[in-house]
């Protein structure tokens, strides 16, 4: 743990500094080129994939979550609202997959709240690359663990009988839709990461995002069943359509205007969210 | 390399910068020589960190300029960054990576392909007797290799100008003595080292010039030399055996020193500033005067000590008010009501 313990049984030897040591690596060398804003965004999202390494814990969050999500609306809801929970499983799986994971994309802001308390950002502040780079590589590394938690969410539902129409291409193409538009929702995050003082508000803000977000919307039940004004909230939010979009390929179809709607939202997020997010980094 | 050591490395003109009330900054001006180590000096709170984020293009000024080798540190942010690195107050790596992660991350990212990297943070590690310690998470690090690790990444691309914020804060003698080698040989290869402390003698034995700041501004620049002058270059330090003296041992000394006599809190304890600009004997002769009129005057003295004086003298000299943050001192006023 401390300077000696890799020097058990032996005498602790004890760091001199060596002028000839130190002169081989201050000798000012080339100067490499600076390295372009997709190799500085993917060094950065190594730099995540070592933090899931090290600290595996985090998958806990992305892994245990979404099965508890899973198990508890099945058997909730499933024989109030289908005749059997396997019959709802079919309609609900696609739905609380995207919940799972839109719900996940928070931990993006509050990585972000908690690495820029520790002071290593002040050093990635400091290098001359791209600079956006250091959050879209940390949202490359989040989106591994969308995928993960999408494919555990799969598994779990595969074991309780969801049987997919769209197969092994209509699943993967509904999970990339939804990677998609979590990347995209993850710069509201990072802005709200970079704005909010503590970890703790951030987790309180997103939860008033998203609870409504998630609940109000076509995840659970169809909004043919709900009053007006509430049907008129559902159709905009950007929730339904992705649910609709994933749906309709995992079942084997396609959902043009849904799909349409989802990328026009997700390209809003980047746009308005990104910039702002940017414009905090650059001004903190 | 002469664009590296000649000139200018940082000039700033009347820097401000507050954060709600409190003004961090308020008019800051600096000048530092590039090839030299330049010691930015003060207590807590008095806005070295503050100065230094500014120059590392981390933090914007509400107002004034400052330049880096002649690049705005605002408008010309990047050319600012391509030159300088940073070493923070706190750990500026990431404590979850191990050290040679944390290196081989850093080389990627200012342009060196995965090999030259890797090569990059052995040969780092080893010159920072890191090798043993390169596998480990830095969280495991103590606090002296955490310190080696940083400026390693510090001087990673060998900047031309390097911000070290209280690089030995918090370290024991030899963890310190270790970083005060690292730094004068990195100045010996031409990085101009911009550094900030709380000690006088570690300004002292590293930098070639001095800024004394409090309250956001400079109240004091020069050499070591020039600024020790002005203070005195050394102080006694005297413990009596018996308190009942002191009174008579404090006209022993001030007649002896020719200079006020300070009595501390502690009864038996006195203090006197010796080899200021006014005196022509060193500051040892001054002190051993002293201490045989004391013994001819029968007054019996346990412990006498000659040092350089401590930053809180600076500043009692400088402005007349000791060197305790704010709240700090606020509080003591309170009590003293
Ligand atoms: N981000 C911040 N938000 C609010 N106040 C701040 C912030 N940064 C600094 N300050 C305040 O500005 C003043 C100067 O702080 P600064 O950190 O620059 O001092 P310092 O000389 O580095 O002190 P120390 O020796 O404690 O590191 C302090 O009163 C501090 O509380
Ligand atoms: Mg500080």
């Amino acid at each position: 743990m401390s300077d000696t313990a890799t020097t058990t049984g032996r005498a602790p030897s004890v760091y001199v500094p060596s002028a000839e040591a130190l002169a081989t690596v201050l000798a000012p060398g080339e100067r490499p080129p600076r390295p372009s804003a997709l190799s500085a965004s993917l060094t950065f999202g190594w730099r995540a994939l070592l933090k899931i390494k090290h600290v595996p814990e985090q998958l806990f969050d992305v892994t245990a979550f979404p099965i508890i999500m899973v198990l508890m609306f099945t058997y909730l809801f499933g024989g109030a609202l289908a005749d059997s929970p396997r019959d709802y499983l079919q309609f609900f799986l696609p739905g609380i997959m995207v919940t799972s994971v839109v719900m996940i994309t928070m931990y993006t802001g509050v990585g972000l709240n908690t690495d820029i308390e520790k002071g290593v950002f002040d050093r990635f502040r400091t290098l001359p690359v791209w600079r956006p780079s250091a959050l879209v590589g940390m949202i490359f590394g989040d989106l591994l663990r969308y995928v993960l938690a999408a494919v555990v969410i799969l598994g779990v539902g595969l074991v309780l009988g969801f049987r997919p129409d769209g197969g092994l291409i209509g699943v993967a193409a509904g999970i990339g839709l939804l990677v998609v538009f979590s990347f995209a929702f993850s710069w509201v995050w990072t802005f709200f990461g970079l704005i909010l003082r503590s970890e703790k508000s951030v987790m309180g803000v997103s939860m008033m995002v998203l609870f409504p977000l998630t609940f109000l919307s076509n995840v659970f039940v169809e909004p043919s069943t709900m009053p007006g004004w509430l049907q008129a909230f559902v159709k905009v939010n950007p929730i339904t359509h992705l649910v609709a979009a994933v749906r309709s390929a995992m079942a084997g179809s396609t959902d043009p205007s849904n799909t349409m709607w989802l990328l026009l939202w997700s390209a809003g997020f980047v746009v308005v969210f990104g910039t702002l997010t940017m414009y905090r980094y650059n001004r903190r | 390399m002469s664009k590296r050591t000649t000139g200018l490395a940082v000039e700033a003109e009347g820097l401000t910068r507050s954060f709600g009330e409190t003004r961090a900054l308020a008019g800051m001006d600096l000048s530092v020589p590039a090839g030299t180590v330049y010691g930015l000096l003060g207590p807590n709170g008095a806005g070295k960190t503050t100065a230094v984020r500014v120059l590392a293009t981390l933090l914007r000024p509400d107002g004034g300029r400052a330049r880096v080798f002649g690049h705005d540190v605002v408008a010309e942010a990047d050319k600012v960054r391509a030159r300088v690195s940073l070493t923070g107050q706190y750990a500026s790596i990431d404590e979850d990576l191990t050290g040679v992660e944390n290196l081989i991350l850093l080389g990627r990212l200012l342009g060196l392909r995965k090999p030259a990297a890797r090569q990059r943070a052995d040969q780092l590690l080893a010159a920072f007797g890191l090798t043993d310690a390169g596998g480990r998470q830095v969280k495991k690090y103590s606090g002296g290799m955490r310190r080696r690790i940083d400026i390693a990444a510090s001087i990673l691309n060998t900047p031309d100008l390097l911000f070290l914020d209280e690089p030995t804060t918090g370290l024991d003698p030899r963890s310190r003595n270790q970083v005060w080698e690292i730094v004068r040989a990195v100045v010996a290869h031409g990085t101009t080292v911009l550094l900030t402390t709380q000690y006088l003698d570690e300004a002292d034995q590293l930098a070639g010039r001095i800024a004394v700041v409090d309250h956001g501004r400079v109240i004091a620049e020069g050499t070591p030399g020039e600024l020790k002058s002005s203070v005195g270059s050394g102080t006694v330090h005297l413990r009596l055996r018996d308190a009942g003296q002191r009174p008579e041992a404090e006209k022993v000394v001030r007649a002896a020193l020719g200079v006020p006599v300070q009595l501390e809190p502690d009864p038996v304890a006195l203090t006197a500033r010796v080899g200021g600009e006014g005196s022509d004997l060193a500051a040892s002769e001054q002190a051993a005067r002293a201490l045989a009129d004391l013994a001819r005057a029968g007054i019996v003295v346990d412990d006498f000590s000659l040092g350089q004086p401590s930053l809180d003298e600076v500043f009692l000299a400088l402005t007349d008010h000791p060197a305790v943050p704010d709240d700090e001192r606020d509080e003591q006023l309170e009590a003293a009501r």
